[in-house]
């Protein structure tokens, strides 16, 4: 008998198909894998040194930038951290604004995952049709904020501006039309027969070993295990809205996949009473020593002005202590971990990316598999490497 | 643990579907989109209008007798969190204040829009230009001749 020899091949950093800057180094015997080693650390950017030389305002732009497909659901996890550490209550007006953007920004994070999976998968037309559809999300974003991809809308203590009208109709108009747009994705992939043999009983994991391995969000959902930050520990109003959580049964590519099929039409479910019963209100809380002072009142009184030269300049001071706080990113528990020091700068800010435990389990995913499942596996998970290397 | 509202969605799962039909109906919706309205702009003869609330180019706000309504107090400055504005302020002996130099670098900047936010005397602001191109980096050094006219750099093609 003669021995068999391996063969290793490196895929990535810039394969299409690896989400971002992702290097996997693939051992392989013919074309099954027997181990496979992710490089990460390429898309390092140092958010989380940065943000320990700035002031709590001034990072809110930074968490943008970690998971760019759903750039408000960072700010979100980042904005709420902090008013935990500061001890701040939003009004509800703004925190039903926030739902609104997140759960758009989960659509769009989604979208974006939809297209690319399938994309990589080999179903040409599904990206182009979900690209088209997430535009429609970066136009609402561009009414509201002014920037399409990266919002930065939220702030300490609520959202920058009030809504305009334009916003609430673009919302609704986009209400009633996604829905014919999500059939349509159905119609293209669900049932058919090579997405299902792309798909089915590939990277299969247990409900047990999924949570061994610090999966959230849908991939964990995936596995069978109903876990939504949202319904565990309810933030900024979840508790108002009626939803469910879409849970699979295989925990295989195919039933992440239908998982996060069903949290567009979820999404989407809360998108639409958050907008009917939006509330009246302030958009940012009264604080004197938080919120930035309207620029009529700066004009009129010194003492605003005052007020704004001081929060601008030293910002929010914190106190010395920490806290913990999650969200439900598009991808999983997004948290924080902010320790003060009495000043306005965060002495430490700890990011827990989903992302980055779902890369620790790729290997195990991956072992055993052919070459071409590779692909399909990490479009499943959905990972984002500007959230894994910061 | 909040357990009751859960949907399992492996009742779309089929083990053993159909093999042609959903091809099928897969390729007749992308037939149906065929024949749908465009959703692309030919690019940049035709463009979309962006919303009010663009954060574009800059701009530096003038009065009605054309002088800059910036007091150089470095509000912005102190804010912008690439730090990409830097000022010299000068006073004159009767109290005005007014920048001597003050310079945006439009490649380091993140457009946030925190100086539009901070400014106490509504004298910057961000525009709905988006398109600015030029050759060299130390071109995109934007200094006040060129922050009061942010419109002249709109692309316009070749």
């Amino acid at each position: 008998m003669s021995e068999t020899k391996t063969m290793t091949i490196n895929m990535g950093p810039h394969h299409p198909a690896t989400h971002g800057v992702l290097r996997l180094v693939l051992e392989l015997e013919g074309e099954t894998i027997v181990n496979a080693t992710p490089h990460i650390g390429q898309l390092h950017r140092g958010i989380e040194k940065l943000a320990e030389n700035m002031n709590y305002q001034q990072v809110i732009p930074l968490t943008d930038r970690l998971d760019y497909t759903a750039a408000s659901l960072n700010n979100l996890g980042y904005c709420m951290t902090v008013e935990k550490l500061m001890g701040i209550d939003v009004p509800k007006r703004a925190r039903y604004i926030r739902v609104i953007m997140s759960e758009l920004a989960r659509i769009m994070g989604h979208h974006l995952w939809l297209g690319s999976h399938a994309l990589d998968i080999g179903a040409m037309t599904v990206v182009f049709y979900a690209f088209k559809d997430r535009e429609k999300i970066m136009n609402i974003n561009e009414e509201l904020s002014g920037y399409r991809l990266t919002p930065s809308f939220l702030r300490i203590g609520g959202v920058a501006k009030d809504v305009t009208p334009d916003f609430i109709r673009s919302v609704r108009e986009f209400i009633e039309v996604f829905p014919e747009a999500l059939e349509g994705y159905h119609r293209l992939l669900t049932d058919n027969i090579i997405w299902r043999k792309r798909t089915m009983n590939i990277g299969t994991l247990s409900a047990d070993e999924a949570m061994s391995w610090g999966f959230t969000g849908p991939s964990l959902r995936g596995s069978g295990v109903a876990y939504d930050v949202r319904k565990a520990f309810p933030y900024s109003s979840y508790d108002d809205f009626d939803f469910e959580i879409p849970v699979g049964d295989n925990g295989d590519v195919y039933d992440r996949y239908l998982v996060r099929m069903e949290e567009f039409k979820q999404s989407l479910k809360i998108i639409r009473q958050a907008v009917e019963n939006l509330p009246e209100g302030p958009v940012n809380v009264d604080n004197p020593l938080v919120t930035n002072p309207a620029i009529e009142d700066v004009t009129e009184d010194i003492s605003a002005l005052i007020r704004r030269f001081k929060i601008q300049c030293e910002g929010p001071t914190a106190p010395a202590e920490e806290v913990y706080h999650a969200v439900e990113g598009s991808k999983g528990e997004l948290g924080f971990y902010l320790v003060g020091d009495g000043t306005a700068q965060p002495y430490r800010l700890k990011i827990r990316s989903p992302c980055f435990l779902l890369t620790s389990a790729l290997p195990r995913l991956i072992r055993g598999h052919m070459l071409s499942d590779v692909i399909a596996i990490i479009g499943s998970l959905d990972i984002v490497l500007g959230e894994i290397d910061r | 643990m909040n357990m009751q509202k859960v949907i399992r969605v492996s009742s779309r799962r089929q083990e053993k579907g159909k093999l042609i039909v959903p091809l099928l109906k897969g390729l007749v919706y992308t037939l149906k989109n065929l024949f749908s309205k465009k959703v692309t702009i030919l690019y940049p003869e035709h463009r979309r209008a962006v919303s009010k609330r663009w954060r574009g180019l800059h701009r530096l706000k003038t009065d009605e007798n054309g002088e800059l309504k910036c007091v150089a107090c470095g509000l912005c400055a102190v804010i912008c969190p690439p730090e990409a504005i830097r000022m010299t302020p000068y006073e004159e002996d009767g109290g005005t204040r007014y920048p001597l130099e003050f310079f945006i670098d439009e490649i380091r900047c993140i457009y946030c829009g925190f100086c539009q936010e901070a400014c106490p005397k509504d004298a910057i602001e961000l525009t709905g230009v988006y398109d600015y191109v030029d050759y060299t980096r130390a071109d995109l050094q934007f200094d006040i001749e060129k922050l009061k006219r942010p419109e002249d750099f709109i692309f316009k093609g070749k």
